[in-house]
């Protein structure tokens, strides 16, 4: 799950990590309030949407308005905000639709001397989170790794004794900062680690990192990610979500306990389990197909499950054929097939149905198949159900 | 032979008083008694606070070193719900289970870097989380894995998936190969045991000739298998790497399975296996078909 820079924001400050004074604004009013409110002769306005690339992103209604601007005076805060609340603000990691603002976030302006990278994530093969820093403040870490790898240090950590000041003080050594930044990096670094593994993040970014002219480090922008399955223990975060943010009918897959994810071909697919999911989605693809999404129905599926699966897919205008692969193991084909059926019934299919099915009692589902009489077309096995399904498309 | 479960594998159920616990505790005893008629291999197990009763003729307990101590257990299968699912692996873990195989899904990351971290002092071996289990076909299965499509043989199915290591047996069976044991490893970002140690365990295993590898996005465990493989593994290999077309930054299902920075690819991982001299298909639906080709080439 994501949230907000001004919630994450909100969640680092109040676990003693420094981010500057900022204030939320929803109306241009309240952008130049804030201004005055926070009482410097500079502010930043930042539109708050979840994508990234948003200091050089552009509104499609005000192509000159960027999505992150410096304002000098209450004036130019709510003239500013005026053009982005409400607007569609396109930036590389949107797609072209881009994304409706309908909050900024209003932060006091400092005098920044170096700007710098952090981020954590767990390291699968290390088996322990660790802290990524590298002196090429804003730019994508991806690119500097690419560029420049040299200039990416690495500290892992340990996640319940978290990072000591003396690793926090040897990345501070390394990037060359002064002996106030040193100091504060001591502090910062630690509490940071902190946070990451007391909310159970599975991202935690600050680009850039700054540090200021009198050597204090704060986090400028903030990107935070949260590990799904533990949401169930912080309740404080599940109240940030923001479904606005998130793909529609993702959110009503997840609601009815499928994994479910959007992609752009035209050929739907329902299957169990994930692995064998990502498969069907090669599958297609290799036979000259494009998949339009993934979806697993998971091994216990009820008829409801994969009733609303089917309509969720459908929904899809994309989608011009549907491939329904499943491979019964505890979960019997018959089932599968009562239930697809009754779904066949109640969605109302008016595009090509390629059926695989393989495992527990699946001669009485093909009987069942064949005897319901309805245009399914019947697969033997994976590489004939992709075949079959290209084949309906072109037809 | 085989690895990991043998004729000397006694098993208690952790979490079986839930629903999938019981239901998949009595499916496990039903296919250890067709394979072992007359042998208790199921022999119990364990809901803190029901110790003393009994559910489908399974005597519960309270905990699981009173389990081990009363009925020999020397392996714990898990389906205890993911919050608590992490003390119940460590509980397991300080009772003495020589193995731990963990189906439940959805454990929090930073519960798994804990579990990790304790097991570090302990001799026991976990598998998974958030796999289907570990099956040697015609002795006894740990697990959710359909019995029947797993064929006694001499093949070594090490999967991060469980339909699709279903779908590979299928395959290899249609192709005339029978499993020594299939394992799953799971598909979560930390997990017990990689691929790396069960590769070692196949290949000094009398009882496997060949071995299949399945992998998918998310992570670099492929690759250092790949390296591993190189120097390590004289068995002939195929494997399958599912996730070629899964856009990067999405979760595909398993909470691994992410392409993150670039790095995770299914390309990458193919081309690290095939450079190891693994038989790689390209198609899901070539798994079977590729075993049979390295197994072919070896001989």
């Amino acid at each position: 799950m994501k949230i907000h820079e001004y919630q994450a924001k909100q969640l680092l400050r109040a676990a003693g990590v420094a981010v500057p004074q900022g204030i939320v604004a929803r109306t241009p009013d309240e952008a130049a309030q804030a201004f005055t409110t926070l009482g410097g002769s500079l502010a930043v306005v930042k539109s708050q949407i979840h994508a990234g690339g948003r200091g050089k992103g552009r509104f499609t209604e005000h192509p000159e308005q960027r999505g992150v601007v410096l304002v000098r005076s209450a004036a130019e805060a709510q003239q500013n905000a005026a053009r982005m609340l409400g607007s569609t603000l396109v930036t590389i990691q949107t797609g072209e639709a881009g994304k409706q603002v309908n909050t900024l976030f209003v932060e006091q302006g400092l005098k920044i001397a170096r700007e710098l990278y952090l981020g954590i994530v767990v390291d699968r093969e290390a088996g322990g989170p660790v802290l990524i820093m590298s002196s090429e403040g804003g730019m994508e870490i991806e690119e500097v790794a690419k560029h420049s790898p040299e200039k990416i240090l690495q500290e892992p950590f340990d996640a319940v004794a978290g990072l000591y000041p003396y690793q926090a003080r040897k990345l501070a050594y390394a990037l060359g900062l002064d002996a106030a930044a040193v100091r504060s990096a001591e502090k910062f670094l630690p509490k940071i680690c902190r946070f990451f593994v007391d909310y159970d993040c599975s991202m935690t970014e600050i680009n850039p990192l700054v540090v200021t002219e009198d050597g204090q480090m704060l986090a400028l922008d903030a990107k935070v990610t949260f590990d799904d399955n533990a949401l169930f223990r912080h309740k404080d975060v599940v109240a940030l979500r923001d479904l606005s943010e998130e793909e529609p009918a993702e959110v009503r897959a997840a609601d009815t306990g499928l994994s479910y994810v959007k992609l752009n071909g035209n050929i739907g697919c329902l299957v169990n389990g994930a692995g064998l999911a990502m498969s069907t989605m090669d599958l297609i693809k290799l036979h000259g197909g494009e998949p339009a999404n993934f979806l697993d129905v998971g091994g216990g599926a009820d008829e409801d499950q994969v009733t609303e699966a089917f309509r969720i897919i459908l929904a899809d205008s994309n989608v011009k054929a549907v491939l329904v692969n499943i491979f019964g193991g505890i979960m019997r084909c018959d089932i599968i097939v009562s239930a697809l059926l009754n779904a066949y019934e109640k969605v109302g299919f008016n595009v090509p149905l390629v059926v695989r099915l393989e495992g527990t009692n699946v001669e009485k589902a093909r009987e069942m198949l064949q005897a319901s009489g309805r245009a399914i077309i019947a697969a033997t096995d994976l590489t004939d159900a992709a075949q079959k399904v290209v084949r309906a498309l072109n037809a | 032979m085989s690895i990991l479960v043998s004729k000397a594998t006694r098993v208690i159920t952790q979490g079986i008083t839930g629903n999938s616990g019981l239901f998949h505790s009595q499916k496990c005893r039903e296919y250890a008694a067709e394979c072992q008629p007359g042998v208790d291999v199921f022999v119990g197990g364990v809901t803190p606070g029901k110790g003393g009763t009994t559910v489908d003729g399974f005597p519960v307990f309270n905990s699981v070193r009173e389990a081990r101590e009363k009925t020999g257990a020397n392996t714990s299968m898990v389906f205890v719900p993911p919050p608590f699912c992490a003390d119940a692996i460590l509980e397991a873990a300080d009772a003495g289970m020589e193995l731990i195989v963990a189906i439940t899904e959805g454990i929090p990351v930073m519960d798994m870097l804990r579990v990790r971290r304790g097991l570090e002092k302990s001799t026991s071996r976990l598998i998974g989380p958030n796999c289907p289990g570990v099956i040697t076909p015609g002795v006894a299965k740990i697990g959710i894995m359909p019995g029947y499509i797993h064929k006694p043989g001499t093949i070594g199915i090490i999967s991060k998936s469980g339909t699709l290591t279903y779908e590979a047996a299928w395959q290899l069976g249609r192709v005339g190969l029978g499993q020594s044991t299939a394992v799953g490893i799971g598909g979560d970002p930390i997990n017990g045991t990689s691929y790396i140690e069960l590769l070692k365990m196949f290949q000094d295993d009398p009882g496997t000739e060949g071995i299949l590898l399945i992998g998918e996005i998310g992570g670099s465990a492929e690759q250092a298998a790949a390296e591993y493989i190189k120097s390590h593994v004289t068995k002939p290999m195929a494997g399958f790497i599912a996730g070629q077309t899964a856009p990067p930054g999405k979760r595909m299902g398993h909470a691994g399975a992410i392409i993150s920075g670039g790095g995770g690819t299914a390309a990458e991982k193919m081309s690290a296996l095939s450079a190891a001299g693994v038989v790689v298909s390209a198609s899901p639906g070539g798994m079977g078909e590729a075993m049979l080709r390295a197994m072919q080439r070896a001989s």
